[in-house]
């Protein structure tokens, strides 16, 4: 358990609730739910994941701390924000989802190996290192995740479609050494730096 | 027209339903002038589509005849159908007021005899039953209908039909060449009773309304459980007028919803527990109700009714908020999506119909009012701030048919109010 985590816990003790409306994006709606089941209902991976939106958002107000942050839930949302047009109480619930599996991530305490939440961080890391996405190595990041059997079958299928793509020049080879950067590279670096510390402070993240 | 009667001391009442009627009638009652006027031809507004009231079960027909006896024995108050409030000048003891009178082609000769409606064959949607049958271009609105006289539709009044129709009237009733009149009035107070209507269901895109034949509204139900109604009161589901037995209601379509009406409709809960007993009376123990909802909202002394509801072993509930509905195109069956609040179970189950529970919109929204009348946050209305106009019954706030009642004799006691204040000042 990470040391963010015991913090939190000492924190807010027994008061989930207060916890996520202080510290998960949009998190101070989740009190608005009046649980009538229309997100369950209409989210397309719904029959797929551990726990539905107003279920996530009910055991939150019973305090299911352990079973909320480490749900898979959140990281199969896909973002098609059905369940956000259809609440009859205008909840941002896409919003909720990624602020709870953001938070999770936080505390280190979100599900390991849940293939969603490792693209997301594989995602991430290409992202920061040059302040655009990297789209070579990023895909074969994500090719070879599952170990260098399945990456290797995976890029031989798309060969055609990568062999095309770099034919019409939206793909270059050379990308694979590291790849172009932003211009000011540090002062993107910087403005990082800065919303984390700006983060960290609004929802009381000591460091 | 009417202008020489109406004075400072005049009360007028807009909207002939269950709640103008009961002003007038009070207002009239204590000796005060009322003139009250209607949009459609008839009087009797929404309670007059309605098949039985709850929580007793009775038919409407016998409180609009007490209030149709009542009104036809005082002089005091005028009636005039077809007729819309078009401008609102002035102040409170002193409006002046614009209305406009739209032809019925039919004058007061008219003995109800049915023969113009015999002569013409052209058929327009029937507003009684909300569309959902149809009537003879020259017709008679409904069976209560006041006043009794039949209608000839604008669409056949300058055509060969028309002449028909006038041909067939042995009393010389029919006058194609009527014109639509402008009538200015003055009068002291309005009471607002313009009443409701049913929430559009098409704007709810996930249930479907416009796409299956198989989802109707309540107040379509209604029509399909009366004996006057287009099924002869037999509840056949609308897409292929097989009978519906198994039967889904749906609380909440369209209310506590910001997205649609944000305000609790009140009534719907109350009238899907009747209407699971119109389906107990059309079946018996082979009927079966389902009721969707969020929480059901029995208002006031309907608990019991609710809890009887509840020991009908026909009648099952759902406490879901339905996501959506699909059908299932082999037989038309609507089928339900959605997960349960209490254990969270995914469903997805098929009815042979399904019923909006859909909420109440004042009839006045999207209506330019007079200025001075303040709406609430869903376009009901609570008056004027210097109390010269009163929001009265479902206008006013969503009400059931005896609560309607009661808030429109308050607005008569206002209007009455108003009137003897005028009384006093114009006296001095």
């Amino acid at each position: 358990m990470s040391d963010l985590n015991t913090q939190a816990v000492a924190r807010y003790k027994n008061n989930f609730l207060r916890e996520v409306e202080e510290r998960v994006e949009e998190g101070d709606m989740v009190k608005m739910c009046m649980q009538c089941g229309v997100c369950a209902g209409s989210c397309p991976l719904g029959p797929h994941w551990q726990h539905s939106p107003q279920k996530i958002f009910m055991m939150i107000r019973a305090g299911k701390r352990e079973e909320v942050l480490t749900s898979d839930s959140m990281w199969m949302c896909t973002s098609c924000y059905n369940c956000i047009v259809r609440c009859p109480r205008q909840l941002p619930i896409t919003h909720i989802m990624h602020g709870l599996a953001n938070y999770a991530h936080r505390l280190g305490i979100a599900p390991k190996g849940q293939p969603t939440r490792e693209f997301a961080k594989t995602f991430w890391n290409n992202l920061i290192k040059k302040g655009r996405v990297n789209e070579l190595t990023l895909t074969l990041a994500h090719y070879f995740a599952n170990g260098i059997g399945p990456g290797i079958q995976i890029a031989l299928n798309m060969q055609k479609i990568g062999l095309g793509m770099v034919l019409a020049g939206r793909l270059n080879p050379m990308e694979i050494f590291g790849g172009h950067s932003v211009k000011d590279l540090n002062g993107f670096h910087a403005v990082l730096a800065k919303a984390k510390e700006i983060e960290d402070r609004k929802k009381g993240f000591s460091a | 027209m009417t202008a020489s009667i109406a004075t400072g001391q005049t009360i007028l009442v807009v909207g002939g339903g269950i709640s103008g009627m009961t002003a007038a009638l009070e207002a009239a009652e204590c000796g005060k002038q009322v003139i009250l006027v209607e949009k459609t031809p008839t009087l009797g507004g929404r309670t007059a589509q309605l098949y039985r009231y709850f929580p007793k079960m009775c038919h409407p027909t016998c409180g609009l005849e007490i209030n149709l006896r009542r009104l036809k024995g005082n002089p005091n108050v005028r009636v005039m159908t077809l007729t819309e409030v078009t401008a609102v000048a002035g102040s409170r003891g002193n409006y002046a007021v614009t209305l406009k009178v739209a032809p019925r082609h039919v004058t007061e000769n008219c003995t109800a005899c049915g023969d113009c409606g015999k002569a013409v064959t052209s058929e327009i949607a029937d507003a009684y039953n909300y569309g959902l049958g149809k009537v003879k271009a020259a017709y008679l609105p409904h069976a209560m209908a006041y006043p009794q006289r039949y209608v000839i539709d604008p669409s056949i009044a300058g055509t060969a039909e028309g002449e028909a129709a006038k041909a067939a009237c042995k009393y010389g009733a029919v006058d194609l060449g009527m014109q639509e009149e402008t009538v200015q009035l003055n009068v002291g107070a309005v009471v607002w009773a313009t009443g409701w209507r049913p929430y559009d269901a098409n704007k709810i895109q996930p249930y479907g309304y416009d796409r299956y034949a198989n989802v109707i509204t309540s107040v379509e139900f209604e029509r399909l459980a009366d004996p006057h109604g287009p099924t002869g009161g037999k509840i056949l589901r609308p897409g292929d007028g097989k009978e519906a037995k198994n039967i889904a209601f749906i609380q909440c379509a369209g209310s506590r919803d910001e997205n649609h009406l944000r305000h609790c409709s009140r009534i719907c809960c109350m009238a899907s527990l009747k209407q699971t007993q119109y389906v107990r009376e059309a079946w018996g123990d082979e009927g079966k109700s389902t009721i969707y909802y969020i929480d059901i909202r029995a208002i006031d002394r309907f608990e019991d009714f609710y809890q009887m509801v509840q020991k009908d072993a026909t009648v099952s509930f759902v406490k879901s908020k339905v996501a959506r509905i699909a059908e299932n195109k082999d037989n038309g069956n609507p089928v339900l999506h959605g997960v349960d609040t209490e254990g969270y179970h995914r469903y997805a189950t098929e009815h042979d119909l399904v019923v909006l529970a859909v909420g109440m919109e004042p009839e006045v929204t999207g209506v330019k009012l007079p200025d001075d009348i303040i709406l609430d946050s869903s376009n009901f209305i609570e008056g004027s701030r210097d109390g010269g106009m009163i929001g009265a019954g479902a206008a006013s706030s969503p009400l059931d048919v005896n609560r309607a009642v009661q808030s429109a004799t308050a607005a008569s006691l206002r209007a009455i109010q108003v009137i003897h204040k005028n009384a006093a000042t114009e006296n001095a």
